[in-house]
């Protein structure tokens, strides 16, 4: 499909084109939190006790000050959101990032040498893909942050997640790239390039990867979600980011106990941000499935 | 491939699986924390603790103690929670029947839902009732499971009153020793929340997965000649087309089986539900290494048998594997 | 009135036609041969036959009655009972067409309890009857087998065994044997005529092989772009085409060993059916196309034996 016919098909679907301006915008809001957000909330200057727990301007009691009204330390939720969204889109992306980099790594080296190097990795990836990406980092994240303590957990818990999270996904990039290159490396253009003499890595990453890029991109829309809610469900368990530099989980998490006492929206404000960015996500990942109709690497 | 080759293949994988889980667990237990501490309290001079450290062998070797280690472990000696005093194991497997009846009550939720509406989404992809049904799958996709759980426990319990938000209720003993909410009326309503929460995020998702590949299916040769063949549309759509919708199903389902495990862990902790997932966050924050060991155990292995039970669903249902010694 | 009578056949997919006005007729254990490029909507005229045409294809015009009835218009349980009973197919690809989880009994017992009231025990009595009809060795055994058992010819045989259960009165084969290897594509061939021999069965033959039509048609059809472009008795066309396309075919006949081979007299290839061209659709094609040709979509006129769709019939002989 040329870029062209590709614009056009993403102009013609509203629910693509209303997908990726909320997208748009709530990636803008985070990466612009110092600039766009009312307050710091992260610093203690900017913030009063006595604002706290202030509900949204539409009900009885908010003010104008507070939009989306205020948590128990009177930090003002929508810019507690703006930055802790960052903090998630900026999780989401370094996990995908690692997962791509090990998984086209070594999906390039099993479907480029196969033999002992392929089943090796390719059992490898069946091991890991059969137990559950959230179980492991769950356990993971447990383990470090007893063996660590959690104050210097907390210094520590954005690299953390983006590795456990990262390290755990690797097998959905490899498999597609194995198979990709498994169908390539048949084609003609590969003997001639290493007839001609290319060094073999050369060959893999000029010729093959290009060919692999559309899959790889509806893999990591996906993905991006994915981990996005991996990240969440492990700080709203409290192994990921700390109270004091927040993600949308964490957001969550410390807001949860006060659904009970009636401040439902010190949790229902980041939690609908959440599932609109990931729900924006997705449906961007679904079109985009739709749209190029890549080869994925089903099951066995 | 041979089904005995398959088995030998899988059998030597659970093998590695749990060999690599232990290796962890002990290094766990050889890192985090100190079982000295624990035993004797901090007053006791260096010299004794090093006599100590001697008589239990914490000055071996690694693989001496991974050895020693494994063979407890084997015999089903995980060593002794900290906190509850008690065989760590036993801990463990005392909270065991309260996840399991989640898990299969949302297992049973998933199948009963996702089955019926997953064939009917993809022979009517254009009626109206198919499409908001993937409109919602897709939302309930984007709405992670312990989002889905508290707004059930803010509408269902803090709003409306209906259904308590924490706990498992009124339980019975049985004989064998396993504890069963599901005999009770109390039980049942402490577990309808839960369990939709655990169901929401799979329910959704494999709606999506039976109905594209029904609708692969559907495209192909074979039901083109069913039609042919004036075979009726049920027996067309369920027997043909579904049956071969069943293997990509079972493959993923059984991954999923594993991230519902995972998955238990966010709902316990929302509704305090008294299973594993919520003793293993419990022994985290208490640095209780023996617990936290063996619940790392019980779920490889639970992991280990779930992916074998269902790659053998998978063998038998699959006419392409064949039992050694059959017609080629 | 002929058993099978095709009128103006048109399918449509969206705004392009793949059929564009399709008549033929089969009396009771007449065969039919229908020949043409890849493309040319063969199997597209199979299955709106017995009215299966998959999304978003549809029937747009033209009728097909059978015994009377009209199938374009029939609903689908009416259909059910006329397909695989009275009018059964069989498909290209062997491979393919059997389900790869139910037993070649199962696959087999299913159409006849469909359209027969029977026992279970009494429907594979008959299939069985039906493996040994077909020649397949120990058919008793064989019933049970799941397809991947089997080897493409042997699939191809349970194919037919399957098509002839229910005693049909017409087969519509669409390419038979163009899957399977060139051994087994006689034996197949041979297998189908001598069934239809014994038992009176009407045959849509649908070919790339016109040695095969001329083996074992008695009239033959040639598509070109959606529509029949020559038709008339098999002897006729063979040793005297008409039809400038019909004319390149034959004549490409002692090179037709491969499916590229078939047609290295015509030059260009045919087009698909969204850039059909003006006028008659083999023009750009044709040595002796003149400005008329672009003009209008002639019509399949009789000329001597046979009916043709050329405004230059007379002119070139
Ligand atoms: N789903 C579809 N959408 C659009 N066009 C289609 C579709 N299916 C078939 N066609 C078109 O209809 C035309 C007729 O196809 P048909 O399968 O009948 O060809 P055929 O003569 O049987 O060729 P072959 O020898 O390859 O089987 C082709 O040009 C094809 O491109
Ligand atoms: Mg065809």
């Amino acid at each position: 499909m040329t870029p062209r016919a590709f614009a056009a098909r993403f102009f013609r679907d509203p629910v693509a084109v209303c997908a990726a301006l909320v997208l748009l915008s709530l990636i803008v809001m985070a990466v612009l939190a110092p600039f766009l957000a009312p307050q710091n909330p992260y610093d203690p200057m900017q913030i009063d006790i006595m604002d706290s727990e202030l509900p949204p301007v539409w009900i009885d009691g908010g003010e104008e000050r507070f939009l989306f009204g205020t948590d128990t330390q009177g930090r003002g939720i929508l810019s507690t959101v703006m930055y802790g969204m960052g903090v998630s889109l900026l999780i989401g992306l370094g996990a995908v990032a690692v997962q791509a980099f090990l998984g086209i790594t070594f999906g390039l080296l099993a479907g480029y040498y196969g033999g002992w190097i392929d089943s090796f990795l390719m059992r490898l990836a069946d091991i890991q893909l059969s137990l559950s990406t959230l179980m492991v980092a769950i356990i993971a994240l447990a383990i470090f942050q007893a063996a660590l303590g959690p104050g210097a957990y907390a210094d520590l818990a954005l690299y953390m997640l983006i590795l456990v999270i990262g390290i755990a996904e690797w097998p959905q990039y490899a498999r597609t790239v194995r198979a990709n290159v498994q169908v390539e490396k048949k084609k003609e253009y590969v003997d001639a390039a290493r007839l001609t003499g290319m060094p073999s890595a050369r060959i893999m990453l000029r010729h093959i990867l290009p060919n692999t890029l559309t899959p790889l991109l509806v893999i990591s829309t996906i993905q991006v979600a994915n981990a996005i809610v991996s990240e969440a469900a492990l700080s709203f368990l409290g192994l990921g980011m700390p109270v004091n530099r927040p993600s949308l989980g964490s957001l969550i998490r410390s807001g949860f106990e006060n659904v009970f006492s009636g401040q439902w929206w010190i949790t229902a404000i980041p939690a609908v941000v959440l599932v609109v960015l990931i729900l924006a996500i997705n449906l961007l990942g679904d079109w985009l499935r739709d749209t190029l109709n890549p080869k994925l690497y089903k099951g066995r | 491939m041979h089904l005995l080759a398959f088995l030998m293949r899988r059998l030597v994988q659970a093998a590695i699986v749990m060999l690599v889980i232990s290796v962890i667990g002990f290094s766990i237990q050889s890192n985090l924390g100190d079982p000295l501490r624990e035993l004797v309290g901090q007053s006791v001079s260096e010299a004794e603790r090093q006599l100590l450290r001697d008589e239990l062998g914490l000055n071996d070797p690694f693989w001496t103690q991974y050895f020693r280690f494994l063979g407890n472990a084997v015999q089903g000696d995980l060593g002794t929670s900290y906190f509850f005093k008690k065989p760590a194991l036993e801990v463990i497997l005392d909270k065991f029947p309260a996840t399991f009846e989640l898990v299969l009550v949302a297992s049973v939720m998933i199948v009963t839902l996702a089955v019926p509406i997953g064939i009917y989404a993809a022979l009517k992809p254009e009626s109206w009732g198919a499409r908001i049904l993937m409109t919602t799958s897709i939302i309930g996709i984007s709405v992670p499971v312990f989002l889905t759980a508290i707004l059930l426990i803010s509408v269902f319990s803090v709003g409306l009153g209906w259904l308590p938000s924490f706990g498992r209720g009124d339980t019975v003993m049985l004989p064998w020793g396993w504890e069963t909410g599901l005999l009770t009326l109390d039980g049942w309503e402490h577990l309808i929340l839960p369990s939709i929460s655990l169901a929401s995020i799979m329910l959704p998702l494999f709606i999506r997965l039976i109905r594209a590949e029904m609708m692969e299916t559907m495209r192909t040769e074979y039901v083109r000649f069913a039609w042919a063949k004036g075979i009726a549309p049920r027996r067309v759509w369920l027997t043909h087309a579904f049956r071969n919708t069943l293997l990509p199903v079972i493959t993923v389902g059984g991954v999923q089986i594993g991230t519902l495990i995972a998955y238990t862990i966010l709902t316990e902790t929302v509704f305090q539900w008294p299973g594993m997932g919520f003793l293993f966050l419990e022994a985290i924050n208490r640095v209780d290494t023996p617990l936290i060991i063996a619940y790392i155990i019980v779920v490889g292995l639970i992991f280990v048998v779930v992916n074998t039970i269902v790659d053998l669903i998978y063998t038998l249902v699959n006419p392409m594997m064949k039992l050694p010694g059959a017609a080629a | 009135m002929a058993l099978l009578d095709i009128t103006d056949l048109e399918v449509s997919f969206g705004p392009h036609q793949a059929l564009r006005g399709v008549s033929f007729s089969l009396d009771r254990g007449e065969r039919l041969g229908i020949v043409g490029e890849s493309g040319a909507g063969k199997s597209m005229a199979a299955f709106a036959i017995i009215n299966l045409i998959s999304d978003p294809g549809r029937i747009s015009g033209g009728s097909v009655t059978f015994d009377g009835q009209r199938l374009d218009t029939m609903d689908t349980e009416a259909l059910r009972t006329i397909r695989g009973n009275r009018i059964a197919m069989i498909f290209q690809d062997p491979m393919m067409t059997l389900n790869p989880v139910l037993t070649i009994g199962e696959q087999m017992t299913e159409t006849l309890l469909a359209h027969r009231s029977m026992s279970m025990a009494e429907a594979r009595r008959i299939a069985v009857e039906k493996l040994d009809l077909v020649a397949v060795p120990s058919p008793a055994a064989r019933i049970d087998n799941y397809p991947h058992e089997l080897s493409g010819g042997l699939r191809q045989r349970v194919v037919i065994a399957i098509s002839l259960l229910c005693d049909p009165e017409i087969i519509i084969a669409d390419e038979p044997t163009t899957a399977l290897d060139v051994t087994i594509q006689a034996e197949i061939m041979a297998l189908l005529m001598r069934l239809c021999d014994e038992s009176d069965m009407g045959l849509v033959l649908i070919t790339h092989d016109l040695a095969v039509v001329s083996e074992s048609c008695q009239r033959l059809a040639v598509m070109y772009a959606g529509k029949i472009i020559e038709q008339g008795a098999t002897d006729a066309i063979l040793t005297a085409p008409r039809h400038p396309y019909t004319r390149g075919l034959i004549g490409a006949l002692p090179q037709m060993n491969s499916r590229g081979g078939l047609l290295k007299q015509i030059r260009g290839s045919m087009p698909g059916i969204d850039d059909l061209p003006t006028g008659c659709a083999f023009h750009p094609r044709c040595d002796f196309a003149v400005d008329a040709c672009r003009a209008s979509v002639p019509p399949l006129e009789v000329h001597g034996a046979q009916a043709v769709a050329c405004i230059r019939v007379g002119e070139i002989e």
